[in-house]
């Protein structure tokens, strides 16, 4: 691929998802866009990137975009997040959301559903403590091809091997020929959108902890800040943030703070 | 350095395992069949035990089931690892006392993934 053409592409690809493509990922380019061009029936890359520059069509320009996510995610990714909101979150949750009995988690970077999923399980697992309240967990992301597996609620024995405990395993999924399907009736308590970090996060609603893991490292600090600004002004006083491990908000904005102790997770600034 | 035992009657899958677990830092102990184990766990109990379903002379769950019955026998922690990878298996496993259950093929990340889960890492 032309310096050009790479340039073109990973400018089209940031403006539109907040991706930044490098150039030593060229390679990402070629090895995802390719099988994208043969699909449309177009010889090569060069073909659709001349289409793209000319007459890109909306749902073109969308599987491009899609093409170059990273959909990598596991159940529990990290353990310690996922016992942290059980064991201190959850609880002080209960506490303070007496009054309405009402829990909202917003997963934002959902991928194909793991995480939305652990949340589901862990908020299940604690049904006694929960009973008579209502919960909500949606999850959000802007590849197409990733929700749809997440709602399947299908997944490789691969998938179900790393991160999940398996007396969830055995407790929650039932084994579908090679696949294994997340419980249904949970499954069905988890909505899932498609949605764009770069778009306008007013109309989600509100909600009282955001997950937002592994999707801020590939944006650069620009768009970070901006998407930690709408998301700090969409949580109540009390409300907080999960991000991935490698991430941070520290020298990216004033408007979320670590909490001591609790690695990952941050609380709003208000 | 914890001890990890490795119980497979397949040499090959024996010598990968041994690579997996001395990289997270186990000293590997390996036998053939359960008898084998169970008498290596009647010498002395290993940390972990890596262990195969269908072995001849005496097979996983029995192998477990003894082991679970010696004098700190419920010490180790028992990840299966196995072919069998149906939930009646998975169930029979855990009823039997087994900690984690990994589904053959596996490799270096699903058994760290579950030594970590069960508080070996
Ligand atoms: C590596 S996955 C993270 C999945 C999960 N949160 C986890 O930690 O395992 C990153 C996800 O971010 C999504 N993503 C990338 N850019 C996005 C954007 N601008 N808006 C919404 N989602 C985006 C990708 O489609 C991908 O599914």
């Amino acid at each position: 691929m032309s310096p050009e053409d790479f340039d073109f592409v990973s400018q089209l690809i940031k403006k539109r998802s907040g991706l930044v493509l490098t150039p030593e990922k060229g390679y990402l380019l070629e090895s995802r866009l390719l099988p994208l061009a043969r699909k449309q029936g177009l010889k090569s890359l060069e073909e659709l990137i001349a289409i793209l520059r000319s007459r890109p069509e909306e749902k073109l320009l969308h599987e491009v975009t899609d093409a170059m996510t990273t959909n990598e995610s596991f159940f529990f990714r990290d353990t310690r997040p996922f016992d942290l909101f059980r064991d201190e979150v959850l609880p002080k949750l209960i506490e303070s959301r007496q009054a309405k009995k009402r829990i909202r988690i917003w997963c934002a970077a959902a991928s194909t559903g793991q995480e939305p999923y652990s949340l589901a399980m862990i908020l299940n697992e604690q049904a006694a403590k929960l009973a008579g309240w209502q919960w909500e967990i949606v999850g959000t992301d802007i590849s197409t091809e990733a929700l749809t597996r997440a709602q399947s609620g299908m997944f490789t024995q691969f998938e179900v091997q790393r991160g999940l405990p398996i007396q969830l395993l055995v407790k929650y999924f039932k084994k579908m020929g090679d696949k294994w399907e997340f419980d249904p009736a949970l499954r069905a308590k988890v909505k899932f959108k498609e949605f764009n970090l770069l778009g306008e996060i007013g109309a989600l609603g509100n909600y009282d902890v955001i997950f937002c893991r592994n999707v801020l490292i590939y944006f650069d600090k620009e768009t970070k800040g901006a998407v930690l600004a709408k998301m700090a002004k969409m949580l109540p006083d009390d409300g907080l943030l999960f991000l991935g491990g490698a991430e941070t908000v520290l020298g990216i904005t004033e408007q979320f703070k670590p909490i001591a102790g609790q690695r990952g997770i941050y609380a709003v600034v208000k | 350095m914890p001890t990890c035992l490795i119980v497979d009657d397949s040499k090959v899958i024996r010598m990968v395992a041994k690579k997996i677990v001395v990289e997270l830092g186990f000293e590997p102990v390996e036998a053939a069949d359960g008898q084998q184990a169970l008498d290596a766990c009647k010498n002395s109990l290993p940390d972990a035990v890596l262990l195969d379903w269908n072995m001849p002379v005496m097979d996983g769950i029995q192998f477990l089931i003894e082991l679970r019955k010696l004098p700190g026998g419920t010490a180790p922690k028992v990840v299966f690892c196995t072919t069998e990878n149906d939930l009646g298996h998975i169930q029979k496993a855990i009823e039997s006392g087994a900690d984690e259950y990994i589904m053959k093929p596996f490799d270096s990340e699903i058994v760290q993934a579950k030594f970590s889960q069960v508080g070996l890492l």
